[in-house]
């Protein structure tokens, strides 16, 4: 199959591991990977932020740039909440029926990885290797806007030499929500600080998520607190085969 | 202009473009379910009110000790025990003894509707003790049921359970302004009987 | 300009929807107080796990939230000819309608009704719309006491303390703190007692049965208003809205023109969905229903208020109107992990928690209440939780494009709008992000967010240069 990536500016900036380990992926389960160039950002930032006429060229771009393919999968539950859920009523919101229209088809074919694989390409064992302790945090937008229900935990079931374990309250925000992390930071830390009590209780060795933005949050949590935990994108553990040598994440990444 | 003519101008004014729609009915309406007697009395006594299901109303309530009671004046004379001690004034009374409409039983729920053998609102409110007779005629399965029996124009009176509380660290405590014991006898159906 | 009969906003000056700071501050106190967290997050487990257990046990919750959800949207749609009909039921049962454009007017109908009955003490059953047009501290300025009745609103009023959640307002205090109020404030109160929450209970019931059988005039709120029938209910648990709906001579209600609904039928899905949402009951110990007036049972004077204050600014938002759609049960608030960190104050409004965030704004104008629509991760609990399926994160992203926006984040938020429209521009953004490495906290105003997490390391490429290079 031909699986155009929405790879997101967050993973294409700061967590790239995620990005490359989702082609990887889908490369070595036998399907074709393509990059539209022309994207950027969805413009999820803008929406929540308040500025949803700024974030109208955005949507327009998107729309655009992925409008030719018939699957597109991103590493992120919350931007591919924003193209399903938030493009079509900015363009609506603006007058635009027109790309309000195609905004939704788009949206319709854009999956985030834990569908693309289940749902889509009707995989839950993809064939992944990786002798670690794992919890696995449902980010929000994953879990209440995409209800991507236990996909990710199926996928995570079937990975060799995995210890999955269970994250108490695991379905309370982790406190990031984009710019609600600045605005409101006292409050963002205090959900922060409780999601990693939970993380910690576990004692796991990774914490994982569908979201790089919820893990860069929790990930950058747990690094104040020198905890030895490491934060991994879903894609990177599906990704990690026994051929593989080193364990993927934030520390292997700035020398990927 | 009146705050009336204000008001319902300013709603016109604000609704121009909403337009009604249709309400869906898909959740179990009136008579989907059995009424079912032993879940009744499941109910009931998870929420604290003592059930008896026995035919002898006055032995029942001289068991309990009522002490001064009061009765709805279109009560059964049958259930006041021959010694019981009835007061007039509802402010007097330690206990009160009434019929009820209809009970919910998959709320544990007893409704009274003011009818001449349950008598006015505060008669079963000011006691301490409040013991209900229901027929089991009266017993419904669910709300829908309930609301497709009752009267609206009548003052209706929902029980469930005794006076209680979710103030105190959010758990249900009984016993507050209400009366705090609740005692419901269950009878068996009876045939067709007039006031 | 505005002219009569344009829907406008809720007065200054008057009732409790405006907060003295905004959310982000008042939330820094709050945050400080570990016992009130303690106190909020136990609470709010409680009655998570008791409203999910009773939930689980109807087969068509999802059928009641979608019809509850749709009946609120039809009463909407219809509001002016179903006031008119409620009107009319209400006069012929023998009660009195008013209509109350706003906090002031209300007030002064209210203390109007009582001044004439001659009395000068009030029962209340607890009741937002009184708190939210301040009708307690109306009837004082006039020589009148009001006695809230509900115990938590007894907790707050002895307390000397302020609401901090709808149906709860006391669940910020423990039971020991319960008892230290009682101690302190209660006259009468027994010395030795505990903090077993039916010693506590006990004793509100002591202290106020003397003023429910004394008192002649009584407020309350209601909870639905049938059309059809002219009927009104409350809900309740303590038997106090019995007292207070049943005793007194004079009886006054006061409503929210939104509360109604069409036909006495409906009254079948909301109270299904009230209890098990708000107290994680089957069913509240009393709800009692009364049209007009009954001869020789309850009160022989009724008076029914009808409030705007704000509601038909909200109305005029077709986007916005669904907050009316609100039945008060509180379950928002009961899973809102913000509102469980800051508690209820931090609103600043007498609705807190994610409604607060979407009705306050919108009662007020967004202006007055601009901090509001940010307080949430948009983390879509409320949602999932809410009876009547308010869609609570995206009236939040509506209204946050309505607010006035600070210019230093305009300023920002276009810049990266553009550079994200421009590929090129976009591409030298990334690798000037490279230059920051090791940079492990941010420079204000960004550095709320790093002072308590790291930054990672920006990666040796991005994405795309990899890509590139395949
Ligand atoms: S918005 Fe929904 S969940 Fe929140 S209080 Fe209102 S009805 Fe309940």
């Amino acid at each position: 199959m031909r699986i155009a990536l929405f790879v997101t500016c967050l993973a294409d900036t700061l967590f790239p591991a995620a990005a490359k380990a989702t082609v990887e992926l889908l490369e070595r389960l036998g399907h074709e990977v393509v990059f539209p160039p022309g994207q950027t950002c969805c413009g999820q930032m803008h929406v929540n932020t308040g500025y949803q006429s700024q974030a109208l060229p955005l949507v327009r771009r998107h729309v655009r740039n992925f409008a030719p393919y018939d699957v597109i999968v991103a590493p992120s539950g919350s931007c591919v909440g924003s193209v399903r859920h938030q493009h079509a009523m900015v363009a609506r919101n603006a007058g635009d029926e027109r790309l309000a229209v195609r905004a939704e088809e788009v949206g319709r074919r854009t999956y985030e990885l834990s569908e693309l694989l289940v749902d889509v390409l009707g995989i839950e064992d993809v064939g992944a290797s990786y002798p670690h302790r794992v919890t696995y945090h449902p980010t929000c937008h994953s879990l209440r806007m995409l209800r991507v229900g236990d996909k990710p935990l199926r996928l995570l079931r079937n990975v060799r030499g995995i210890d999955l374990v269970d994250l108490p309250a695991g379905e309370q925000c982790c406190g990031f929500g984009g710019t609600f992390a600045l605005k409101n930071a006292d409050t963002s830390t205090a959900m922060l600080a409780d999601k990693m009590g939970h993380i910690l209780e576990t004692k796991a060795e990774i914490c994982t998520a569908g979201d790089s933005s919820c893990l860069m949050h929790i990930g950058g949590g747990l690094s104040r607190l020198d905890a030895g935990i490491q934060t991994v994108h879903l894609a990177e553990i599906l990704a990690s085969t026994e051929a593989a040598t080193d364990m993927p994440g934030r520390a292997s990444e700035g020398s990927a | 202009m009146s705050s009336r003519d204000l008001i319902l101008g300013r709603v016109r004014a604000a609704l121009r473009d909403a337009a009604a729609s249709e309400v869906p009915r898909a959740y179990r309406s009136a008579g989907t379910d059995e009424a079912d007697i032993v879940l009744l009395v499941d109910r009931l006594v998870d929420y604290k009110a003592v059930v008896h299901r026995e035919q002898d109303v006055a032995g029942v309530v001289t068991s309990l000790e009522p002490g001064r009671l009061v009765v709805p004046p279109g009560i059964d004379r049958s259930w006041i025990p021959a010694d019981a001690t009835i007061v007039e004034d509802e402010h007097d009374a330690d206990a009160v003894l009434t019929a009820a409409t209809v009970a919910i039983a998959e709320t544990g729920t007893i409704v009274l509707d003011g009818s001449p053998d349950q008598g006015r609102r505060r008669l079963s409110l000011l006691p301490d003790l409040h013991i209900c007779v229901v027929r089991q005629d009266q017993v419904v399965a669910s709300v829908p049921d309930a609301i497709a029996r009752l009267d609206p124009r009548r003052p209706l009176t929902w029980i469930s359970g005794p006076s209680a509380t979710s103030d105190i660290e959010l758990n249900r405590v009984e016993g507050v302004h209400g009366p705090r014991n609740l005692h419901v006898v269950l009878l068996p159906p009876a045939p067709a009987r007039a006031f | 300009m505005t002219f009569l009969g344009m829907p406008a906003t809720a007065p200054r000056g008057v009732g409790n929807l405006r907060g003295e700071e905004p959310f982000p501050a008042a939330a820094h106190k709050a945050l400080a107080n570990a016992q009130l967290r303690r106190n909020l997050s136990h609470a709010t487990t409680t009655i998570r796990g008791k409203s999910g257990a009773v939930i689980s046990e109807l087969p068509d919750w999802q059928e009641l939230r979608d019809a509850g959800s749709a009946l609120k949207a039809a009463t909407m749609a219809r509001l002016p000819e179903l006031l008119e009909q409620l009107e009319a039921k209400v006069t012929a049962a023998g009660g009195v309608v008013h209509w109350a454009a706003d906090a002031n007017e209300a007030n002064r109908i209210v203390t109007g009704l009582v001044r004439a009955t001659g009395h000068e003490r009030v029962t209340k059953v607890k009741s937002m719309a009184t708190q939210e047009i301040g009708l307690n501290e109306a009837l004082q300025a006039a020589g009148i006491k009001a006695v809230e009745t509900d115990l938590a609103e007894l907790i707050v009023q002895l307390g000397h303390d302020k609401p901090s959640h709808i149906l709860v307002p006391a669940i910020h205090r423990n039971r020991s703190e319960i008892r230290d109020i009682f101690l302190r404030e209660m006259p009468g109160v027994d010395p030795a007692l505990t903090d077993e929450p039916t010693e506590l209970a006990a004793a509100a019931r002591r202290y106020l049965r003397e003023t429910f059988l004394s008192t002649k005039v009584a407020v309350s709120g209601a909870n639905f208003a049938v059309a059809e029938t002219g009927t009104l209910a409350v809900l309740e648990s303590e038997g106090n809205g019995r007292m207070c709906l049943t005793l007194p001579d004079t009886l006054i209600t006061v409503m929210g023109i939104e509360k109604l609904v069409p036909t006495w039928r409906d009254l079948e899905v909301f109270l299904q969905l009230l209890p098990r949402a708000s107290t994680g009951e089957r069913m509240n110990p009393y709800t009692s229903m009364w049209t007009g007036v009954t001869p020789g049972d309850g009160p022989q004077n009724f008076h029914l208020v009808l409030l705007d204050n704000g509601r038909t600014a909200v109305l005029a938002d077709e986007a916005g109107r669904q907050a009316l759609h609100c039945i008060r049960c509180s379950a928002c608030l009961n899973v809102c992990p913000v509102y469980e960190r800051t508690g209820g104050h931090a609103y600043g409004s007498v609705y807190p928690g994610p409604i607060g965030a979407v009705l306050s704004p919108q009662l007020t104008g967004v202006a007055d209440n601009a901090s509001l629509p940010y307080a949430s991760s948009l983390c879509g609990a409320c949602l999932d939780a809410c009876p009547v399926k308010i869609d609570i994160p995206s009236l939040l992203v509506h209204l946050r494009n309505e607010v006035p926006h600070p210019r230093s984040e305009r300023v920002a938020m276009a810049a990266a709008a553009y550079t994200m429209d421009h590929p090129a521009l976009y591409t030298r953004a990334q690798h000037a992000a490279k230059l920051s490495k090791h940079a492990k906290r941010l420079p204000p105003p960004l550095n709320g967010w790093t002072a308590s997490r790291d930054l990672p390391e920006p990666p040796a490429e991005t994405f795309r240069d990899w890509w590139a290079k395949r």
